[in-house]
C-alpha cells in the first residue's frame, strides 16, 4: 500500500513537469544570443527586453537570432533585422537620427535653459538687494549703535 | 499674482502633455512595413496544404492580410466585422493562420464563419516575423503594387474601418 502511494506521488510530479524551454548546447553562442536581446525591447511586454521576457514571440525571435548568429551575420546586421520589421521603437538605445534628436539632446537643452534662467533670476535678485540706500536717521542710530558698543568693549 | 501664474501655467501645460499621452495606445507602434513592398512568402492554405499561395499571385489587386489565430480572443472580437467586409465585397480579405494548429484553425472557421478568400498557414509563425507581427489580430492593407499602405494592430473597429481604411482603399483604386 505504501509503495502505491509513494509510486503515485511520483507519477504526480511527473505529470506537472513541464517541457524544458528550447535551451542552446552552445553556451557561448547562448551569451551572444542574450547579450544581443538585452538591448532589444519585447514588444509584447514593452519594458522588458527581448533578453527577459518569456512571450512567446519572444522565445521565436531569439531563437530567430541564435540562427543568424550561426549563419555569420554581425550584431549590427542583426539589430537592423529587427528595427527594419518592428520600427526604431525596439531599441533600448535609439540610433542618432533626424527623428531622435529630441530623445538625445532634449534634456540637456532642458538643462541649459534650466541654468540660464537660474542665473538670470539670480542676477536680477542680486540687483534688487543692492541698490537700497539706507535713510538718514537709520544710518545715525546704527553708527551710534556700533558706537556704543565700541566703547562697552 | 504675478508669482502664482508662472506655476499654474507649467502645470497647465504638463496637464495637457498628460492628458494627449492618456488617449494614445502603446501598443500602437508604427510600423516601417507602411510604404515598403509586402514581404514575400509562399506558403501552404490552410484547407488544402498542397495548394501554395504568394503575394505575387495577388498583384494588380488591392487586398487585406489580416493575421489571427484560434487561440486569440481579440480574433473573435474582430471577427463579425471582417465577416461583414467580406458579405460586402469592397476589398477581398486573405487570412494568414499564425502560430496554429491546423485542425483548431478549421474548427474555428467553421464555427464562426470564414470571411477569407484564402487562408494561408504561418504555422512557425516566421512569415509573421518578416511582417514585423507582434499581437495579432493585425491587418496589412496591400496596393496593387504589392505595397503595404496600411496596418492595423489589434482588432479592427467599425469607426476604424470606415474612417481609415475603407477611404484609402477608395482613393487607391482611382
Amino acid at each position: 500500500m505504501k509503495w502505491i502511494l509513494v509510486f503515485a506521488t511520483l507519477i504526480a510530479f511527473e505529470v506537472c513537469a513541464k517541457e524544458a524551454q528550447p535551451f542552446a548546447h552552445d553556451a557561448v553562442l547562448e551569451k551572444h544570443v542574450l547579450d544581443l536581446a538585452q538591448d532589444l525591447r519585447c514588444l509584447v511586454c514593452q519594458n522588458e527586453s527581448l533578453a527577459d521576457s518569456h512571450a512567446n514571440l519572444a522565445i521565436d525571435l531569439r531563437a530567430e537570432m541564435r540562427d543568424k548568429i550561426k549563419a555569420g551575420m554581425s550584431d549590427e546586421e542583426i539589430v537592423n533585422f529587427m528595427v527594419q520589421r518592428y520600427g526604431e521603437f525596439v531599441r533600448f538605445k535609439p540610433a542618432l537620427r533626424v527623428s531622435t534628436i529630441a530623445l538625445w539632446f532634449g534634456p540637456f537643452i532642458l538643462l541649459v535653459v534650466g541654468l540660464v534662467f537660474l542665473f538670470v533670476h539670480l542676477r536680477q535678485r542680486a540687483k534688487k538687494v543692492v541698490g537700497v540706500p539706507l535713510a538718514e536717521n537709520d544710518t545715525r542710530r546704527l553708527a551710534e549703535l556700533l558706537g556704543a558698543d565700541n566703547e562697552r568693549r | 499674482m504675478n508669482k502664482f501664474l508662472f506655476p499654474v501655467v507649467l502645470f497647465l501645460i504638463l496637464v495637457v502633455f498628460l492628458a494627449i499621452g492618456l488617449t494614445r495606445n502603446p501598443h500602437e507602434i508604427p510600423s516601417p512595413l507602411v510604404g515598403k513592398t509586402a514581404p514575400s512568402f509562399n506558403l501552404p492554405l490552410l484547407d488544402d496544404p498542397n495548394k501554395r499561395l504568394a503575394p505575387t499571385d495577388l498583384k494588380g489587386q488591392i487586398w487585406l492580410l489580416n493575421v489571427w489565430a484560434s487561440w486569440c480572443t481579440s480574433c473573435a472580437e474582430e471577427h463579425p466585422l471582417l465577416l461583414e467586409l467580406s458579405r460586402s465585397g469592397k476589398v477581398p480579405l486573405y487570412g494568414m493562420n499564425y502560430k496554429d494548429q491546423r485542425g483548431a484553425a478549421l474548427d474555428w472557421l467553421a464555427r464562426q464563419g470564414n470571411p477569407y478568400v484564402a487562408t494561408i498557414s504561418d504555422s512557425d509563425g516566421r512569415i509573421g516575423i518578416e511582417y514585423g507581427v507582434y499581437g495579432v489580430p493585425e491587418t496589412y492593407l496591400i496596393d496593387r503594387l504589392g505595397v503595404i499602405r496600411y496596418k492595423q494592430i489589434g482588432p479592427m473597429t467599425p469607426q476604424g474601418l470606415k474612417d481609415r481604411i475603407l477611404p484609402l482603399i477608395t482613393e487607391l483604386q482611382q
